[in-house]
């Protein structure tokens, strides 16, 4: 059983974070896990991805062309992603950043206003956390539980504070979900 | 030990430490750069050496220098910065001096780029500075892989007294997969008889790569060479998946191999009997393996970040016994699996050839693929 | 003749640090009083047995085999690189380079600023004769305004060939940097002030006050096609005008050395 999550969006926008988060509780589970990120001058203001791979046995690529599942954060990312999403996989869309609607008719579709949900919360910077809570809610990656075990575990003590915050932004993502096709 | 979600830059510094580095010299370069940052902060709050030296050409000169003295001393660099630093690489194996270098392989030739590439293969394997030579090359595939061959780099290094390389591409610096350090090692406290120290009044030692009169030297690669047949007899260093039955075999190193292996696994659902060499010692390479495999199985592919580096060293073992197909991807570009798939299905299904070059038909492949 | 049974005093003898062999110096050639000076300063000194040199590439390729110090050989221009990695390792002995100008000025450029701008203890002992002794003769970062060498047939010129590098001027700028003077060994007065000042550069390292350097102006009388003593008064006229001699860095805490 194999996972292969592309989370995309502009910097900033906490892509590698929640990438980490993913990695950090699928390695918590005891599954092999890679996060490998798009490094270098692009991610200077720019669009930024990673990769994350969980799987039950030693990992392969830690590329993928077709993910099981992609948060896209923004409309270039959609744009680039919306086409290469596995048939039957799951494609998360922030709303707020997109103006278009999704055309695939054969993978499981999540469209939420996470700037929005984030903002109503008071909290701007959890946009990454409201998508990826849409994202388990919506996937057999992991379970919410585990993402909030792995906040807990390795969010450096200085961030400890912002614990409540994140986990708000999870479980408000995970009450959407997907459109029926 | 727990495991921790680790980057492999900042995994082979750590487990560097731990190996009892006494001494690190490095120039940034991506992206190699995480390694001597993370050295930066941790070597001094341990009392150890850290320099950030001028250039590249300075920080292998200061390792040549540390490595007089009998420590365990390294530098890490990336593709254009391990090119300034072969001249010193040649100093340091002519003076039989142990050292270990990581080079994070990116695109290239020449400034090129910072994506993951495996184009230095034959410039790190088979030779780079002059004269005769070798190097010890070990290529992991994982964070922990990379781990566990930094601290075995050392002790190759010292017991061969060697340059010993660790050669990764940029994704295996940048990539985050979970690893086990091994605890902190003390610091060797025994100094090898050669090295220099100040004489104390006893007999003066020195250390030099330099025999002007041509018989001496010719001594000396003759150790070097003898000593290298010792390390081909005894550090030989793989991984096979699926060889027991394959038909077929893969063969590719670092992040090549391991995304030959997501192509393997889905040739084998598909019923096709395809196994994968991976060989993680470069030099010496894992030539008995290959020969044992050239004698059983229908033929090759070897699949490499590059246009075909090892690809010949390959074909010197097979030596046309069976087709031997490459494909690969240059410049930074990283093959996808399904790529790797399509050239797998493509050699399983024949015909097959030993005739012409296979990186002529692979060129006229690519010719497609690049439009 | 009668011999006289008179009281005896020795008044010169070589130094025991260094080896009992002839060297391949031309002769004329000031590195052999270089080497000497060096050599005397280490024993006065009691640093003997405390010593590692670098040697560079040049004509003093071969100084390892002259002096009973432990010694490496580095790679051309790479001595102060090579050096750094020692004295970091060992911090406790005393670390010297000994390198020419070609090898220090010009493709040890890079080296030699990275060493000075960092401080690190050690002490260059820095030989100016103006060329490429070792291969023949050839243009230096030193060689002078219209001075004829192999590779300039028709005389230094500025315009084409650039400038002479003022070596001690440059580095003096670095704060790195503790103590750089310039020196001659083309008579016994500048011999013996040279002296004085490689005693110097050593206590500065041996105190841990930053780099130190000494450069000296040497003679080539091979390459210059001159005799011994027209090679001395070739210095004098020609190089002192360019590279006059003098105390181009002493910092503060060297200023207090009382030697």
């Amino acid at each position: 059983m194999q996972q292969e999550v592309i989370i995309a969006g502009f910097g900033g926008q906490g892509v590698l974070f929640a990438g980490q988060l993913l990695a950090y509780a699928g390695m918590d589970a005891g599954k092999a896990v890679t996060w490998i990120p798009s490094y270098g001058p692009e991610m200077r203001g720019g669009t930024a991805n990673c990769t994350v791979v969980i799987s039950d046995e030693e990992i392969g690529s830690p590329f993928v062309m077709n993910p099981t599942a992609v948060m896209a954060m923004n409309l270039p990312s959609l744009d680039k992603y919306e086409q290469l999403v596995k048939p039957g996989g799951t494609l998360v869309v922030n709303a707020s950043m997109v103006n278009r609607a999704v055309e695939r008719d054969d993978i499981t579709v999540v469209s939420l206003p996470a700037n929005d949900i984030a903002e109503a919360l008071g909290n701007k910077r959890a946009v990454n956390m409201v998508m990826l809570g849409a994202l388990l809610a919506n996937s057999d990656i992991l379970s919410l539980e585990a993402i909030e075990d792995a906040l807990a575990n390795h969010l450096p003590e200085r961030h400890q504070h912002l614990l409540p915050a994140n986990k708000a932004a999870l479980e408000k993502g995970a009450g959407y979900k997907a459109v029926p096709a | 030990m727990a495991k921790e979600l680790i980057k492999g830059n900042t995994a082979v510094a750590e487990a560097a430490l731990r190996a009892g580095l006494e001494a690190y010299f490095g120039y940034p370069i991506t992206p190699q750069t995480e390694l001597l940052e993370h050295l930066s902060l941790r070597m001094p709050e341990l009392g150890r050496v850290f320099v950030q030296a001028e250039s590249e050409l300075g920080a292998i000169n200061m390792v040549y220098g540390a490595a007089c003295t009998g420590k365990r001393v390294m530098t890490s660099s990336s593709s254009p910065g391990v090119s300034l630093m072969m001249e010193g690489l040649s100093y340091i194996a002519g003076t039989e001096l142990p050292a270990v270098f990581v080079d994070v392989v990116r695109g290239g030739p020449g400034l090129g780029n910072i994506a993951p590439a495996q184009g230095d293969y034959i410039q790190i394997v088979h030779g780079g500075g002059h004269g005769d030579y070798r190097v010890l090359v070990l290529a992991p595939a994982s964070v922990q892989e990379a781990v566990d061959l930094t601290g075995l780099a050392f002790d190759l290094a010292e017991k061969y007294r060697s340059l010993v390389c660790i050669m990764m591409d940029g994704s295996l610096g940048q990539m985050m997969e979970p690893a086990e350090i091994p605890p902190m090692q003390p610091l060797k406290t025994e100094i090898p008889d050669w090295a220099v120290r100040g004489t104390d009044g006893g007999e003066k030692r020195f250390l030099t790569s330099i025999n002007l009169d041509p018989p001496d030297q010719e001594r000396l690669n003759y150790r070097l060479m003898t000593r290298w047949q010792e390390i081909e007899a005894n550090e030989v260093r793989y991984k096979g998946y699926y060889l027991d039955d394959a038909e077929f075999v893969v063969v590719g190193f670092g992040t090549a191999g391991r995304v030959s292996l997501s192509a393997v696994r889905a040739t084998r659902d598909k019923g096709i009997k395809v196994g994968l060499l991976r060989p993680i010692t470069l030099a010496p390479f894992p030539n008995a393996i290959l020969n044992e495999l050239a004698e059983k199985v229908e033929g090759f592919l070897v699949v490499e970040m590059n246009a075909g580096q090892m690809l010949e060293d390959v074909r010197l073992v097979v030596r046309g016994r069976k087709p031997v197909e490459f494909f690969g991807r240059m410049g930074g570009v990283v093959p996808f699996p399904d790529e790797v798939l399509t050239e797998i299905e493509r050699l399983t299904a024949g015909p097959l050839t030993t005739e012409g070059h296979p990186r002529d038909r692979w060129l006229a492949r690519m010719a497609e693929v690049l439009g | 003749m009668v011999m006289m049974d008179v009281p005896t005093k020795v008044v010169y003898e070589r130094p025991a640090v260094l080896d009992p062999r002839v060297t391949h110096y031309c002769p004329g050639c000031t590195h052999g009083v270089a080497h000497r000076l060096v050599g005397e300063v280490l024993e006065e000194m009691g640093e003997v047995g405390n010593t590692i040199g670098v040697a560079s590439v040049g004509c003093s390729v071969f100084a390892y085999n002259y002096f009973n110090v432990d010694f490496v050989e580095a790679a051309h221009g790479r001595a102060p690189a090579m050096a750094t990695g020692i004295k970091r390792l060992l911090p406790e002995r005393t670390v010297f380079t000994y390198q020419g100008d070609g090898d220090l000025a010009s493709i040890g450029m890079g080296e030699i600023v990275g060493a000075a701008s960092r401080g690190e203890l050690l002490t260059v002992i820095f030989i100016n004769n103006t060329n490429y002794g070792m291969t023949g003769g050839q243009m230096a970062p030193t060689t002078l305004p219209g001075q004829v060498t192999t590779s300039s047939p028709t005389g230094r010129d500025v315009t084409r060939q650039g400038h002479p590098i003022q070596t001690s001027e440059l580095l003096a700028t670095l704060e790195g940097a503790a103590y750089v003077v310039r020196r001659s060994l083309h008579n016994v007065r500048e011999v013996r002030r040279a002296k004085k000042a490689i005693r110097t550069a050593f206590e500065v390292q041996k105190k841990g006050l930053g780099f130190s350097l000494v450069e000296l102006l040497s003679t080539c009388p091979t390459n210059w096609g001159l005799s011994a003593a027209e090679a001395r008064e070739w210095v004098e006229e020609r190089m002192l005008p360019y590279f006059p001699l003098g105390d181009y860095k002493i910092s503060p805490a060297v200023a207090e050395l009382d030697l």
